[in-house]
């Protein structure tokens, strides 16, 4: 049971109006008792790396993104190398497991912010989860993400806190370029997204390193010092809210 | 996974606001916080270790920090801090290290809120050397069961001040960061200064860079010596 996205992402002030009008929805899988809904919100906290336009999902705990140790999907690699989020967002709609998901409106500037409102069926509440994935984008294919996160049981007003940790795809060498980084720290080079080949040291998803930088000696690298960062580098905040 | 209430409200909001009064009185709570620096080569200045109301926070992520933060992270002054907390009624056992908490050490702090509102404990002090980082614990929930529970603090970025990584001042938007007698010891000199800019907003501090040149480089700080990975910090809430 595949339910349509129900709401959009919205600002922090248009929210009340947003919920307002969910509320009073003539669409019955909207209306009624029997969804729980929940606001989402997702803090850059690096120094220099944008966030891709971000995919957020709640989902029964049987599913998983990726899986540390095992190879990425391509619509992860996708996401990765390119911060393109169309293809994971479409094997999520089509995923029977999958409950609700919603890609971000753009890039998520660090110490930006989005808001997203997400629901399910209250019946789901016992085995639901929470993913939300990006692609840090001044890197080959780093991926930050809370992964398979429980939301079991969660109380209306009750708030959970998620830190996330980067990931490294595995599917891309991590060389650092102008031509193979597609975010704002490779501006005059090629800037390559996606590329179907996979020439990382080992094809498994792993926990990132971080970037070396040419302030550490990298001499091919395009980016700078600031564009390292420690984990974590996002904040998921859940808010139970019906 | 840490579970806390939303905080809305920053302590660098108006005082007026902060000292409503809330409907439900916490209960009486004798705690101990004991704060290790898990670090390998840094130092914490003079430790803020509150307990205050639902509701108050010292900082907000990905917010611009309040001035009171922004002299912690700078140059390690709780002065403001304390001021803000007294006038919301915290509890606080500031500074229980009197002084800098080395690497590898400990420290421990005691709070009564009896006949408090304070259900939220913060920790935060600045991280020597580095221009404007901070090692904190912001709004916890406190448990209200007896028993002791473990928390691992992170390293934040104030975002107030370049991260030049120079020895300098410790005043709120002066370039540099202080150097006392222990920390100096472990420090180069004669740095040109990273070549950076204050970020403007509260984030996880990215490290410090360093270099390995003692009496030139970029830096004045020792890349062997002076990074960090998280967490900073392991903090040990004992409830009685």
């Amino acid at each position: 049971m595949n339910t349509k996205r129900l709401y959009k992402a919205v600002s922090v002030l248009g929210m009340g109006i947003a919920l307002g009008a969910c509320s009073s929805s003539n669409d019955p899988q909207v209306s009624g008792r029997d969804e729980i809904e929940f606001e989402i919100t997702v803090t850059n906290l690096s120094a220099g790396q944008p966030m891709s336009p971000v995919v957020v999902a709640l989902h029964q705990e049987s599913y998983q993104a990726f899986q540390t140790g095992s190879a990425a999907s391509v619509e992860l690699e996708q996401l990765a190398e390119g911060g393109d989020n169309s293809a994971l967002l479409t094997a999520l709609g089509a995923n029977n497991a999958v409950l609700d998901e919603e890609g971000g409106s753009g890039a998520i500037a660090p110490g930006g912010s989005e808001v997203f409102e997400l629901s399910a069926a209250e019946g789901a509440l016992g085995t639901l989860s929470l993913s939300m994935l990006s692609m840090l984008v001044n890197t080959n294919d780093a991926v930050v993400a809370v992964n398979n996160q429980s939301l079991a049981s969660m109380a209306i007003n009750e708030t959970m806190n998620f830190y996330a940790l980067s990931y490294d795809a595995g599917t891309e060498a991590n060389i650092e370029t102008a031509d193979t980084i597609p975010g704002p720290a490779a501006a005059g080079g090629a800037r390559e997204g996606f590329n179907a080949v996979r020439d990382d040291i080992r094809d498994e998803v792993s926990i990132h390193a971080g970037v070396i930088t040419q302030a550490d000696g990298l001499s091919s690298s395009v980016l700078t010092e600031v564009h390292r960062w420690d984990h974590p580098s996002v904040k998921v905040s859940v808010v139970r809210v019906h | 996974m840490m579970k806390m209430k939303q905080l809305g409200i920053s302590i660098g909001l108006s005082a007026a606001v902060l000292s409503a009064p809330f409907a439900s009185m916490a209960s009486a709570a004798d705690l101990s916080i004991e704060i290790e620096n898990l670090t390998r080569s840094t130092f914490f200045t003079p430790l803020i270790v509150a307990a205050h109301p639902a509701g108050t926070s010292l900082f907000e992520l990905g917010d611009a920090a309040s001035s009171e933060i922004q002299a912690i992270a700078e140059g390690g002054d709780t002065s403001g801090a304390e001021t803000l907390l007294t006038g919301i009624g915290a509890t606080q056992d500031n500074n229980p290290a009197a002084g800098l908490l080395e690497a590898g050490a400990s420290t421990t702090a005691t709070l009564n809120t009896d006949g408090t509102s304070n259900v939220l404990l913060s920790v935060a002090g600045m991280i020597l050397p580095t221009n404007d980082g901070f090692v904190a614990l912001n709004a916890i929930e406190i448990p209200s069961e007896a028993g002791t529970y473990v928390y691992y603090a992170k390293a934040y970025d104030s975002g107030t001040e370049a991260n030049d990584e120079i020895v300098g001042s410790g005043m709120p938007g002066q370039a540099g960061f202080p150097a006392p007698g222990p920390v100096a010891a472990t420090l180069g000199s004669g740095g040109t200064g990273v070549a950076a800019t204050a970020e403007g907003f509260v984030h996880i501090h990215r490290g410090v860079l360093g270099d390995t040149n003692a009496t030139g480089g970029v830096s004045d700080i020792d890349s062997t010596l002076h990074r960090w990975l998280n967490p900073v910090a392991k903090i040990t809430l004992t409830v009685n």
